[in-house]
């Protein structure tokens, strides 16, 4: 059965200051499923990401060309509600971002912007979604602790936390674990794995084992370019293409200079 | 021992003692005023000469209360202006603008700021006095017959024109150190928070100044600094009227600085006359140690809380 398509990326190209980052991508990801995003670095994976929940705007001299359709609603439009989609999509970066504040303020701060005041039912989502994270247990006795003092993994589990109180539909994940030690990285993984039933989840990942573990659907980014994707078992089986070939089986180090894992 | 660690140990001691020296200066000043100043101390209390208004040198009378009340208010009225308009252009600048906006507009600023206090007091008496003479005054004291506002001073020179002097002056200064800060805040925390569907303006108030208020705190304090010291523009513009305590925005004030670039190798002839100046010298240093204090202790304290 194929799954409904949540995101479809249409000839999506984006130039940094007329240096191209992606070039004509055309991707569709499934719905409640796991995408993987592999490549060497440099290659685009979090220009892709970013480009889902524009915050790849941001960056200075930027320009997109193509399209983006979420839930068949085209967000590249001129006046497209950026402010809605964001709340959509949450985004985990690379390394944990949390807000200065403390613990509690960190999960309340998406709830609080969507205009949640009510006390007592922001303090029980936040309770719910930390629970949900993985992450109640070591912090339920310093909630008003600054959230700076968690260590990197339990930080990153905080900003999954954040992330997921907004309610998103999509979770987009740019390394996630790549800042983490591995007992850290495993704890996130399992977080995906339970989420995927009720989330389209996006994860870049220079992790191949990762991507194996985790992966519904793959897509092999390289220079810019969407190489390969397809089910994610039969992309890392059988490639059709050399160089995702050469990416996977870990023999890219000769040709390009880049660390594979 | 060889070399190295004798020049080692030159340069420590030596650089020690430059410190010691630079920071030895502002005990200096402030033990000379008072040496000087004790002539007038002696036999009048310190709450007299601080509390009270009364200002007759011939007489012996030398209430600084006037003055400070005077600094206080034409300062108050610089802040009060100045902190808004500067943190909301900082935050422009630095949370809406374009990069080229940005580019041009903080050489301009750096300008503005380095301009000298005379210019400033020429513009004020060409253009701010006649507008609170003509426009301020009459509009507002005929109409809110009340503190701050009633007067019978109508010739613009007033604590007003003092303060949107001091103003403008302070506000170049303020913009200038609030972007910096601004700057300093990491651009993940704005991802991180837009990325939740925050619009800009949340972004800036929830987390961007939240990061940054103990800095705007500092830019305060330095411009609050700025202000209360400044000297000459206000002289040109705020009255400088010995008059009793001002009680009226529009009334003139004439704060310390003012006082003693005024009058300081005046009347030499008046008895006690050089040790009042000297004392309302030390006063004005005082209060600028205390302001300074009070201002650090509540930036430490906010650093503290932020963790
Ligand atoms: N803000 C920017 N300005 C200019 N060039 C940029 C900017 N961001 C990224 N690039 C360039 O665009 C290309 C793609 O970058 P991107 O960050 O998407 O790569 P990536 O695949 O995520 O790499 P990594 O795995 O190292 O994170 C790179 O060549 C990078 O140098
Ligand atoms: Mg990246």
């Amino acid at each position: 059965m194929e799954a409904r398509t949540h995101i479809r990326v249409e000839d999506l190209s984006v130039w940094y200051g007329g240096h191209p980052a992606l070039k004509d991508v055309t991707l569709s990801i499934p719905d409640k499923k796991i995408t993987a995003i592999i490549g060497p670095s440099g290659c685009g994976k979090t220009t892709l990401l970013k480009s889902f929940n524009r915050l790849i705007d941001l960056q200075e001299g930027v320009r997109m060309e193509g399209r983006i359709l979420v839930d068949d609603e085209d967000i590249t439009a001129p006046g497209a509600d950026l402010t809605r989609l964001r709340k959509k999509m949450g985004l985990l970066f690379q390394r944990p971002q949390v807000l200065p504040m403390s613990i509690f303020e960190n999960v309340a701060y998406g709830l609080r912007i969507h205009g949640e005041n009510d006390r007592l039912r922001l303090g029980e989502k936040v309770e719910h979604y930390l629970r949900m994270a993985g992450l109640w247990a070591e912090v339920r006795d310093r909630l008003a602790a600054p959230a700076a003092k968690l260590s990197i993994g339990q930080q990153q589990r905080l900003c999954l936390a954040r992330g997921l109180a907004v309610e998103p539909e999509v979770i987009l994940g740019d390394e996630p674990t790549s800042a983490l030690d591995p007992h850290s990285a495993e704890r996130i993984e399992q977080r995906f794995l339970e989420l995927k039933r009720d989330y389209t989840i996006v994860l870049v990942t220079h992790i191949l084992r990762q991507a194996r573990r985790l992966a519904d659907y793959a897509a092999f980014v390289y220079m810019g370019e969407l190489v390969e994707h397809g089910p994610a078992a039969e992309l890392f089986a059988h490639p059709k293409d050399p160089r995702t070939e050469a990416y996977i089986s870990g023999r890219f180090i000769e040709s390009t200079g880049e660390d594979p894992d | 021992m060889d070399i190295r660690q004798i020049k080692d140990a030159i340069a420590r001691r030596s650089m020690g003692l430059v410190a010691l020296g630079v920071m030895s200066a502002a005990f200096l000043v402030g033990f000379g005023l008072y040496w000087r100043a004790r002539p007038v101390l002696a036999g009048r209390r310190w709450t007299e000469i601080l509390f009270s208004a009364a200002w007759h040198p011939a007489r012996g009378e030398f209430g600084l209360g006037g003055f400070i009340l005077g600094s206080f208010w034409v300062t108050a009225i610089a802040m009060v202006i100045a902190v808004p308009l500067s943190l909301l252009t900082a935050l422009y600048l630095s949370e809406y603008a374009s990069r080229r906006t940005r580019e041009w507009s903080r050489p301009v600023v750096d300008v503005l700021a380095g301009i000298s206090p005379v210019v400033y007091g020429v513009w004020g008496m060409l253009v701010v006095v006649p507008l609170v003479r003509d426009y301020a005054m009459p509009f507002l004291s005929s109409r809110l017959k009340f503190f701050p506002f009633a007067s019978d001073n109508f010739t613009g020179f007033s604590a007003l024109a003092g303060g949107v002097v001091l103003a403008v002056m302070v506000v170049p200064i303020m913009v200038s150190v609030m972007e910096e800060i601004l700057r300093t805040v990491p651009p993940e925390i704005r991802e991180a928070s837009l990325a939740l569907g925050a619009t800009r303006w949340q972004t800036t108030k929830k987390a961007v100044l939240k990061k940054a208020w103990p800095g705007v705190v500092a830019a305060i304090i330095l411009g609050f600094s700025r202000a209360s010291g400044e000297t000459m523009a206000v002289l040109m513009v705020a009255g400088c009227a010995l008059q009793a305590v001002p009680k009226s925005i529009f009334d003139p004030a004439y704060p310390l600085p003012a006082l003693i670039a005024n009058t300081y190798g005046e009347m030499m002839s008046v008895p006690l006359y050089d040790a009042a100046i000297l004392l309302a010298a030390l006063v004005l240093f005082l209060l600028t140690v205390l302001f300074n204090a009070v201002g650090w202790g509540i930036l430490l304290r906010l650093e503290k809380r932020e963790g």
